[in-house]
C-alpha cells in the first residue's frame, strides 16, 4: 500500500503490534521543519501586507481611532474627570493615555476575526488548507500583521497624546507598557481567530466582538478611575485585565505601582493564550 | 515532486467504500472509484450528489467518516501532508485571492509549496505567459473577467506540477465562450499527461474532456464506464427535428416508433417547441429519421442532434429524474453562498 518503503520504524511496531497491521499501515506522515514554518508564515505575511497596500483604507481604523478617541476623550471628559482627580484637563491626559494604549491592544485584536472570516467564505482557505503548510502558519502570519497594525495605532496615539500634554518621561518603561500591550492584544486575537473560524460572517464575528469588548472596556479603569463606580462593579474591574493593562501601563509610563497590575495582566495574557490557541488552530484544522 | 505509487502501477486514485454523513444526510454513502494515471475521471451528477465532498475529502479539507482513499498511493487520512505536495485543487471555493495582483497569487503558492525564491518567480512568470495572463499580472484579480479569473485559479493549482488535478465544477456559472476558453487549457493540461478529477453537472462537458465517466446521485454510484459506452447505453444522442407543419408532429412520432428507428427510448413529442425527440445511436439511424420523413411527405424546417441532458442520462440509467438538491448540507449551504 505505502507509496515509500520506510525504513523508520512504524508506532505499530513500536508499540509490538502484530506485523500484519504495519504491512497495512502506511508509513507516517512526514513532518514540516521549522524552517518550513518560517518560509510559509513569511509568505502568507507578505501576502497580508499587499492586501494593506492593495487595500489603504483597512487602516483607516488603526489611523483614525486613537486620534479621534485621544481628542474626544481629552477634550469632552478631560476637564470635568481631571477635577475628581484632583487636577484638571492636563492631569487627565497623564491618566487616560496610558488608558488608551490598553484600548488599542484590544480593538486592533478585533480586526483579526473578521478579515479571518472573509477568506474563509471567498475560498482562499480552502487552497491553504490543501497545500502541504502547517495549518499554524495561517494563524500566525494573521497575528503578526495584526500586531503591526496595532504598532501603528500606538505610535500614533503617542504622538497625538504628546500633542495634547502627554509627557513621555519614562522610555523604558514606555516600551514595556507597549510590549505588554501587545502581549495581550495577541492573546485576545486567537479569541477572534477562534470566532472568525466558526461564525459564519464578518459582521457576526464584529457583532460578538462588540458584545464582549464593551463590558470589558467602560467596566475598566481605561478612561475613568473606577473608585466611584458601585462595589460589585469595582471587583470585576480589579481583575479586567483591561483595567490592570491599563493600570500597569500607567505605573510604567507615569509612575506609581506596577507589580500587581503587571502579574494579574500577563496571568490573563498566558491564560487566555493557553486556552485559546489550541482552541483556534483546531478548529481551523477541522473546519469544513 | 511528483511521485507515483510503483507498486500501484496505474492507478492515481482509489477510492474504496467512502462514506460521509451530515447528520441524517449521506453525503457519500459507500463510494468506491478508480482513475487511472494520465486519464480523465468524469464524476457526473446532479447538486447534491456528492461531488464536492468527494473533492473535499480527496483534498483532505474534510475527513472521511468511512471507508479508505489513496491519491498516488498516499493516504488521505494518514499521509495528508504528503498528499497535498502532490495535488492540485480548483474549483467552485478554491479560488484565488482577489485583492493580489495575479503574479503575487502564483507566487506566494510557489513559496507555500517550498519553491526557493527565485524558482517561485520564474514558476510565477512561466505559468503566467502560458495561460496568457501576461498582460494582467500586476492587477489585482478582482479586476480579472470570469474567464481570466479560472484562468489564473488553473495555473494556482499548476504551481507545483500536481500528479492528479481536481476540477470542481470548473466551468459552472461561466458563458459558453468563457466556458470553451477553460475546456481548452483543461485539454493542454490534459495533453501534459497530467490525471484529472473532473466533477460536473454537464454531460457535455464530461465529454468534452472525459475518458472515463462515474455517474452519481445521493451519494452513491449508479454507474461507471467508458463515456462512449456510457453514451450508448443512454442512448447516444437525441434527435430533434422539426416538421414545417405542426399539425404533423403526432403523425410523424407515430410513424417513427412504428419504424422502430430509435435507440433504447422511445420517441417523445415536444409540442412547445413543435419537434420530436428521436434518441439515436448511429449517423445511420438520423439518415433513416430523415428519409423517413421524406418517404411519409413530410416537410421537415429543421433537424438538430444534442447530447443527451443529465436528466436524460439519469432517466435511463436509473428509471427516475436527477434527484433535486437534497436537504441543506454544509456543502450544500456554501454552494448557495458561492454561487
Amino acid at each position: 500500500m505505502s507509496a515509500h518503503p520506510s525504513p523508520t520504524t512504524t508506532r505499530d511496531e513500536a508499540l509490538g503490534a502484530a506485523p500484519s497491521a504495519t504491512v497495512t499501515t502506511p508509513a507516517a506522515d512526514t513532518p514540516i521543519p521549522l524552517r518550513g514554518h518560517l518560509r510559509h508564515t513569511g509568505a502568507l505575511i507578505r501576502r497580508n501586507l499587499l492586501w494593506i497596500r492593495q487595500d489603504p483604507e483597512s487602516m483607516f481604523d488603526a489611523v483614525l481611532m486613537p486620534i479621534v478617541f485621544t481628542l474626544l476623550f481629552v477634550y469632552v471628559f478631560g476637564g470635568s474627570i481631571g477635577q475628581a482627580l484632583g487636577g484638571g484637563q492636563d492631569e487627565y491626559v497623564q491618566y487616560v493615555v496610558p488608558g488608551l494604549l490598553a484600548m488599542m491592544g484590544m480593538n486592533m485584536a478585533m480586526g483579526v476575526g473578521t478579515g479571518f472570516n472573509q477568506d474563509f467564505n471567498s475560498g482562499v482557505m480552502d487552497r491553504f488548507r490543501s497545500l502541504p503548510i502547517g495549518r499554524g502558519s495561517v494563524l500566525f502570519a494573521k497575528i503578526a500583521v495584526e500586531l503591526l497594525r496595532m504598532l501603528v495605532a500606538v505610535a500614533i496615539l503617542l504622538v497625538v497624546g504628546v500633542l495634547v500634554g502627554f509627557d513621555i518621561t519614562n522610555w523604558g518603561g514606555l516600551l514595556a507598557a507597549v510590549a505588554l500591550a501587545a502581549a495581550f492584544g495577541s492573546s485576545l486575537m486567537w479569541v477572534f481567530l477562534t470566532l472568525g473560524v466558526i461564525l459564519k460572517n464578518a459582521q457576526s464575528v464584529q457583532g460578538m466582538g462588540f458584545l464582549v469588548l464593551m463590558p470589558l472596556q467602560f467596566g475598566s479603569s481605561v478612561f475613568a478611575p473606577p473608585q466611584s463606580m458601585p462595589g460589585w462593579l469595582q471587583a470585576f474591574t480589579d481583575y479586567n485585565p483591561l483595567s490592570t493593562l491599563a493600570d500597569a501601563a500607567r505605573g510604567l509610563m507615569v509612575g506609581g505601582p506596577v507589580a500587581r497590575d503587571l502579574w494579574v495582566t500577563l496571568g490573563w495574557t498566558v491564560l487566555i493564550t493557553a486556552v485559546m490557541a489550541p482552541i483556534a488552530i483546531r478548529k481551523f484544522k477541522t473546519k469544513s | 515532486m511528483t511521485r507515483i505509487d510503483k507498486q500501484n502501477g496505474t492507478t492515481a486514485v482509489t477510492v474504496r467504500g467512502l462514506v460521509k454523513h451530515y447528520g441524517e444526510t449521506k453525503a457519500l454513502d459507500g463510494v468506491d472509484l478508480e482513475v487511472r494515471e494520465g486519464t480523465v475521471m468524469g464524476v457526473l451528477g446532479p447538486n447534491g450528489a456528492g461531488k464536492t465532498t468527494l473533492v473535499r475529502i480527496l483534498s483532505t479539507l474534510l475527513a472521511p467518516d468511512a471507508g479508505q482513499a489513496t491519491v498516488a498511493g498516499y493516504d488521505v487520512v494518514r499521509q495528508p501532508r504528503q498528499l497535498r505536495r502532490v495535488i492540485g485543487l480548483t474549483g467552485q471555493y478554491a479560488s484565488v485571492d482577489e485583492k493580489l495582483p495575479g503574479w503575487e497569487n502564483l507566487y506566494l503558492i510557489g513559496r507555500l509549496l517550498d519553491l526557493p525564491r527565485k524558482d517561485a518567480r520564474a514558476r510565477a512568470d512561466e505559468l503566467l505567459e502560458r495561460f496568457s495572463l501576461t498582460d494582467a499580472a500586476k492587477r489585482p484579480a478582482a479586476t480579472y473577467s470570469g474567464g481570466m479569473r479560472r484562468r489564473l485559479d488553473l495555473a494556482a493549482s499548476m504551481i507545483g506540477r500536481p500528479a492528479v488535478l481536481y476540477l470542481d465544477e470548473p466551468t459552472t456559472g461561466l458563458d459558453p465562450r468563457t466556458r470553451n476558453e477553460v475546456w481548452d487549457e483543461v485539454k493542454r493540461m490534459v495533453g501534459d499527461g497530467v490525471t484529472v478529477l473532473l466533477t460536473t453537472q454537464y454531460m457535455e462537458e464530461a465529454e468534452q474532456l472525459a475518458s472515463e465517466l462515474t455517474v452519481v446521485d445521493r451519494g452513491k454510484v449508479i454507474a461507471t464506464g467508458g463515456i462512449e459506452e456510457l453514451k450508448a447505453k443512454v442512448g447516444g444522442r437525441t434527435l430533434r427535428v422539426k416538421p414545417a407543419d405542426p399539425l404533423q408532429l403526432r403523425p410523424l412520432a407515430r410513424a417513427l416508433d412504428d419504424l422502430g428507428i430509435t435507440g433504447l427510448a422511445t420517441t417523445t413529442v415536444d409540442t412547445e417547441r413543435g419537434t420530436v425527440l428521436v434518441p439515436i445511436l448511429s449517423d445511420e439511424q438520423l439518415t433513416a429519421v430523415v428519409s423517413a420523413a421524406v418517404g411519409l411527405g413530410i416537410t421537415l424546417s429543421s433537424v438538430s442532434t444534442e447530447l443527451p441532458s443529465l436528466d436524460e442520462v439519469f432517466l435511463s440509467l436509473t428509471g427516475h429524474r436527477a434527484s433535486a438538491p437534497q436537504d441543506a448540507t454544509p456543502t450544500d449551504a456554501r454552494q448557495e453562498v458561492a454561487v
